[in-house]
């Protein structure tokens, strides 16, 4: 099936006092209707990708197609075809909340009366008709958020982006957010979404890109790249002892179910299967190195962000 | 026989090609992303009439108040009131043409500059703004045309003000109507190709200083107070002001609505108009793209 989103060969470098590659060359294809993320840390050039996809930012190199139109080539047309929803509150602060979805539908040729139906259905749909006469200053980051999703679904975007859409949220509001932008693919939106946080990723997107370093590590379905790993389970051994890891990881490689051994700054990161009396025989083997503590995590997004990487997404 | 869904494929996809292949169908797009920009800024600006009104007022009513009310009537007056220098012309005359081209000017600042740096700082709402379908050189070109509605509005503001304050009566006269209409609509484009320059270069925490390194000397040196012609005894001011836009602008009403005082050649003013509002208008929309696209 022929992707919604194309980006080929993207690079951006920002030239000046310090020269900073904040992409090296992704590519990328967003299926139509799927609900797509791109992972990464802070700085790892997600925020650079959408935004040249939303035509605010021009690439050093490259192409991005939005239904085939390209959008350093068209940007004005690209952008009937796209909705937006940035990291920061762009809401038009002058408006209320009915007039920022009003305008915005005759900003995109509604008129008059297809723009009053279709704001008031939007207001509703997203439980904001109390709140129509507000204006954002007086609104939560939750519902801030909320309207800013109304507002950029509002000319019926073929594709929409959420930059980073749960940073500064409350959990709750997190969760009502994921209802939401689940709703929107029911309607046929396709959804690409950045995001630091694994579980967002891993919840919500068909399929997850990680970036890192303005460059794509690996792309595919939340559960394929889960089980890229090879193990079900992460332990982390914080040991007292850290100049003799080499013996221990040798030794740890040994014990049954055990996947894989790494060294860490504080210790050890071992991989390995759901298998029966693993926790007491790492313990067993580690305990003469100093163990002073040891935690056990489910395999995530992150165990893939780490193998990949030998970083935590959060360093 | 196709599937229904297919025909609906189908149907999909006539639609987009339809919708973004034609030129007359761009064209429409854009008037009607900026129609809708148009609206937006005319429904916030007849909410906020009241704010609107008193900025607009406020300083062509003190300045006649002062310099055409209260000196006049003050005692010696005859030496402070500058009417006594003005030559066959008494001041309320000189004033109403330069009180309608700082009106003008205000109004570009007021409506393109300073909410500029509101929404280039913190807020960032441009970006709203910036998403429309239309050419974003176009959205600029919008704050353009709609400060030159506030000035225009600014600037009738004045006439009935210098018909009731004045101690002395004011001689206007307007003898050639398109001629006035011209210059007045140049005069407030420039002034918000103005706006859009200040706001575009200037970073948003220090928007206050453009009062003081740009809007008083312009202001002062603009021959608002004064007709450029009076300046002859200073010929390296005479010519040094001609760099400013403001001077045009009094001059161009000076001589649309107070012809009998000493005025520049119209030829020449609506042409310098012109240029100013060329230039002003594509360093600001250098400006406007190179604040919004990264």
């Amino acid at each position: 099936m022929a992707s919604i989103v194309q980006v080929e060969g993207l690079r951006k470098v920002y030239e000046g006092k310090q020269r900073v590659v904040a992409l090296d060359g992704i590519a990328l294809g967003v299926r139509e209707g799927e609900l797509y993320g791109l992972l990464g840390p802070n700085g790892a050039g997600k925020t650079t990708a959408i935004s040249i996809c939303t035509t605010r930012v021009l690439p050093t190199s490259g192409a991005v197609r939005i239904a085939g139109i390209d959008v350093v080539e068209s940007p004005a047309l690209a952008r009937r075809l796209m909705g937006i929803v940035p990291q920061y509150n762009t809401l038009d602060r002058a408006c209320t909340i009915y007039e920022n979805i009003h305008f915005h539908c005759l900003y995109f040729g509604f008129s008059r009366t297809d723009a009053k139906q279709r704001t008031n259905q939007l207001l509703e749909q997203f439980h904001l008709t109390e709140r129509a006469d507000s204006y954002p200053s007086q609104l939560s980051g939750g519902l801030a958020q909320r309207v800013q999703i109304a507002r950029a679904i509002a000319h019926r975007p073929k594709v929409l982006f959420l930059d980073e859409p749960s940073a500064g949220l409350d959990p709750q509001s997190r969760i009502a957010m994921w209802d939401a932008v689940r709703g929107l693919r029911e309607e046929g939106i396709t959804v690409v979404l950045t995001t630091h946080y694994m579980e967002e990723a891993d919840e919500l997107c068909d399929r997850v890109a990680i970036i890192d370093h303005g460059k794509i590590l690996v792309e595919d379905t939340p559960a394929t790249l889960k089980g890229s790993v090879g193990a079900q389970k992460v332990y982390c051994l914080d040991l007292s002892d850290r100049d003799s890891p080499a013996a221990l990881v040798g030794q740890l490689k040994l014990v049954h179910g055990v996947r894989g051994v790494e060294p860490t700054s504080g210790g050890i990161r071992v991989f390995a299967d759901n298998a029966d009396g693993l926790l007491p025989e790492i313990v067993r083997v580690s305990n003469p190195y100093g163990l002073r503590d040891l935690t056990m995590t489910e395999t995530s997004l992150e165990t893939v962000f780490i193998r990949l990487t030998g970083r935590d997404l959060r360093e | 026989m196709p599937t229904m869904e297919s025909e609906i494929e189908i149907a999909n996809s006539s639609t987009v090609q339809t919708g973004h292949g034609t030129a007359p169908a761009q064209g429409m797009q854009y008037t009607r992303a900026f129609a809708g920009l148009f609206l937006r800024d005319l429904h916030v600006l007849q909410r906020e009439k009241i704010p609107f009104l008193i900025r607009i007022v406020m300083n062509p009513l003190l300045f006649l108040f002062v310099f055409t009310y209260i000196m006049p009537h003050m005692s010696g007056g005859a030496v402070l009131n500058p009417t006594a220098q003005m030559a066959g012309a008494n001041f309320s005359t000189v004033l109403l043409p330069g009180l309608m081209a700082v009106a003008i000017m205000f109004s570009g600042i007021a409506a393109v500059a300073l909410p500029l740096a509101q929404e280039f700082g913190i807020t960032r709402e441009i970006d709203d703004r910036v998403m429309c379908p239309l050419p974003v050189s176009a959205v600029a070109i919008e704050k353009i045309v709609f400060s030159a509605l506030q000035s225009m509005i600014a600037a009738a503001i004045v006439f009935p003000l210098a018909y009731y304050v004045p101690a002395t009566p004011v001689y206007a006269h307007v003898n050639n109507w398109p001629f006035f209409m011209v210059v007045l609509a140049l005069a407030s484009l420039t002034s918000g190709a103005l706006g859009l320059v200040i706001g575009t270069s200037v970073k948003p925490q220090q928007i206050g200083l453009i009062f003081g390194t740009v809007v008083m000397p312009i202001t002062f040196l603009g021959c608002v107070y004064y007709p450029w012609a009076k300046l002859d005894a200073m010929p390296w001011l005479q010519r040094g002001v001609l760099i400013n836009p403001i001077v045009y602008m009094s001059e161009g009403l000076r001589a649309a609505v107070t012809p009998t005082l000493p005025h520049m050649n119209p030829i020449v003013i609506l042409l310098m108009l012109t240029f100013f509002l060329v230039f002003l208008t594509v360093v600001g929309i250098k400006g406007f793209l190179r604040r919004v696209i990264g």
